[in-house]
């Protein structure tokens, strides 16, 4: 102990000492136990989303950050798609009271007969979820919705997450940032990205 | 143009086949074998937004301006390169990249990845935890000053002060303390991360949010004009730990660049009251030593109360504080009224065919998580109580106008109110500056 040192700078440096080793250590046994290689994103898993609606209304962004996306490769190319014709439509024509989609974000697209391709315009999709209500509750559910990375500002705390009836909201690792049904064509469980090589089974 | 009865022919076909496949849950219509050639696109994610390189760049950044307002707090002495230092960061770290994760809230994910090490905490986030603490424990608290987006936004917004009165300022802070121990407890018992649910600032900066939450924070800036950085000092959890680690530190700012000379010029420099003033001692040392044993005695007293306060609030807070006791007093509440499926976490759980009691069992081991970790965060803050108690009992034997190592947020606006600051740089002779 150095005597030159008035009392309470002695104790204080000492207790700095002990605090110093108390939290190295602390941090040290914290980071063997808990530390993560994952760098983890929000997503929406499809097989537990029951379409509430929440998404589009509990985003912090205007509009949500939650979006229809289609898998093609799961689609039937229904002529008449329950994602896309509203229950009261009249007429299978694209004409807007015929549609689901509140604000005509569907495109329908002639193919060949009977197939019509559908497809989503991703800047018009609000992420009510109406759509895909419809396709999952009598089609294939290739339509799903997803958050979408471009968009999502990642809150330490998504707020859909945190509403969501279901809690099919959860954090992914960001390798495998998108998911699609899991009795999709060829089981994949996410989405196969362009940068990432295989996808993951 | 088919006509109406063929659509409902259609759709009826469609509904009978659908319905007959939908306890296959596979896929009801097959995929078709296009004939004209036609090949299915291929949907393609969008990239992630937040890169790896962009998180560690963050950090990266977090580490640099903390050592630039060392640097500007403790060498250079100077608040100008602080103020520009923390408008820089207001404008990254709040206004560019939109707030999370942040010191503040990263306190949630690391206790979330100590109770359950398979979220894990992601190095990044664990950096962005410790950084500003290290450098508290060397520097004192120069992260609120240079490179706290919180904490720029209230600074740039301060009109004028006066002291607040002890009392008030006593009471008001031992809102940190509690604030920062049930976040901890919710967050270790699942009941979500409150910090950032209610941060009041995060809205301002993405521009978008609740409304109720945006709202908030224009009024604490709104309060912030008088009473400077109201967030900061009766409200934020992570300048609790700041707090600790700066009462500890191994150097801290000075108001004189060398020595105190009594002069009292800095006295109401601070607006944040976090200048400790010399005061006489206790002129009856008797009562003082008295009051101090009293201080002594009734601190186990606090920490008890604290924590049969914390159990006894848990039970009648749960249904609005964990999802599991909410969902089954929602349950409960259908059953004893007999509508069914009134929400849609009801109908969720109704249609998952679970039985009730499997949401009762839920509810009741929530419960039982939530009282505990509800007592620990009561004790935790009658600790802070008593040991609050005790040091205000304790005899003073300042000499000199020192910072609050705890409260001081090294903001530097007492240097140019020191004579000898003048001194240091030239504008005054010594001796006028002498005592």
């Amino acid at each position: 102990m150095n005597a030159e040192l008035p009392r309470r700078a002695w104790l204080r440096q000492s207790a700095a000492a002990a605090a110093g080793l108390v939290f190295g250590g602390a941090a040290t046994a914290a980071t063997r136990r808990a530390a993560s290689p994952h760098r983890l994103v929000w997503q929406i898993d499809p097989d537990k989303c029951v379409q509430c609606g929440r998404c589009m209304t509990n985003c912090v962004l205007v509009p949500s950050a939650v979006k229809c996306v289609h898998n093609f490769d799961q689609c039937g190319y229904c002529r008449l798609c329950f994602g896309y014709f509203d229950p009261g439509a009249t007429e299978l024509t694209t004409a807007a009271e015929n549609q689901m989609c509140p604000t005509g974000a569907i495109r329908r697209r002639f193919v060949e007969p009977p197939y019509y391709e559908y497809s989503i315009v991703e800047e018009l999709c609000t992420g009510c979820g109406k759509c895909v209500k419809g396709c999952t509750t009598f089609g294939n559910g290739s339509l799903q919705l997803q958050i979408l990375h471009h968009r999502c500002v990642q809150c330490n705390e998504c707020a859909i997450a945190r509403r969501c009836p279901a809690q099919a909201i959860h954090r992914v690792p960001v390798e495998h940032a998108h998911r699609m049904k899991s009795h999709a064509a060829g089981v994949t469980a996410t989405w196969r990205h362009k940068e990432d090589g295989p996808a993951h089974a | 143009m088919p006509k109406r009865s063929q659509i409902w022919a259609w759709r009826w076909t469609l509904v009978l086949v659908a319905s007959a496949l939908v306890a296959s849950g596979g896929q009801r219509f097959p995929k078709p074998d296009f004939r004209s050639g036609y090949t299915v696109p291929q949907y393609t994610p969008p990239a992630v937004q937040r890169t790896a390189t962009r998180e560690w760049l963050d950090v990266g950044l977090l580490a640099g301006g903390l050592v630039l307002a060392g640097y500007f707090a403790l060498a250079r002495r100077s608040r100008r390169g602080l103020w520009i230092l923390s408008v820089a960061s207001l404008v990254w770290f709040g206004l560019v990249r939109k707030g999370c994760v942040c010191p503040v809230g990263s306190i949630q994910n690391v206790v979330l990845g100590l109770v359950s090490p398979a979220d894990g905490i992601p190095w990044t986030v664990a950096g962005i935890f410790l950084l500003p603490l290290v450098v508290a424990l060397v520097a004192g608290r120069v992260f609120c000053a240079g490179v706290c987006p919180l904490g720029a936004i209230q600074d740039l917004v301060i009109f004028g002060w006066r002291p607040l009165p002890l009392w008030l300022r006593q009471f008001l802070g031992m809102i940190p303390p509690t604030y920062l121990a049930f976040a901890v407890a919710n967050v270790a018992v699942g009941a979500g991360f409150w910090i950032c649910r209610y941060d009041p600032f995060v809205g301002l900066f993405r521009r978008s949010g609740p409304a109720g939450l945006i709202a908030l924070g224009w009024v604490l800036l709104l309060i912030g004009t008088v009473v400077p950085r109201p967030y900061c000092r009766f409200l934020c959890p992570y300048g609790v730990l700041l707090g600790w680690c700066s009462q500890l530190s191994r150097r801290h700012l000075t108001i004189s660049p060398d020595q105190c000379i009594q002069c009292q010029l800095c006295e109401e420099s601070c607006p944040f009251d976090a200048i400790r003033v010399p005061t006489p001692p206790h002129p009856d040392r008797a009562a003082a030593r008295r009051r101090m044993v009293y201080a002594l005695v009734l601190a186990p007293v606090w920490v008890g109360l604290g924590a049969v306060a914390g159990w006894a609030a848990a039970d009648p807070l749960a249904a609005k504080v964990h999802p599991d006791c909410a969902l089954a007093a929602e349950l409960r509440a259908e059953e004893s009224t007999g509508k069914k499926e009134q929400s849609w976490e009801t109908r969720v759980f109704r249609a998952s065919g679970r039985p009730l009691e499997q949401a009762e069992v839920a509810d009741r081991d929530a419960r039982r998580r939530l009282r505990r970790a509800w007592a620990w965060a009561g004790a935790f803050v009658g600790a802070v109580f008593a040991v609050r108690c005790i040091v205000l009992g304790r005899r003073s034997d300042l000499a000199d106008y020192v910072p609050d190592r705890g409260q001081c947020l090294s903001c530097g606006r007492c240097f140019v109110y020191c004579p000898r600051e003048h001194v240091r740089l030239g504008e005054l002779d010594g001796i006028r500056g002498q005592p």
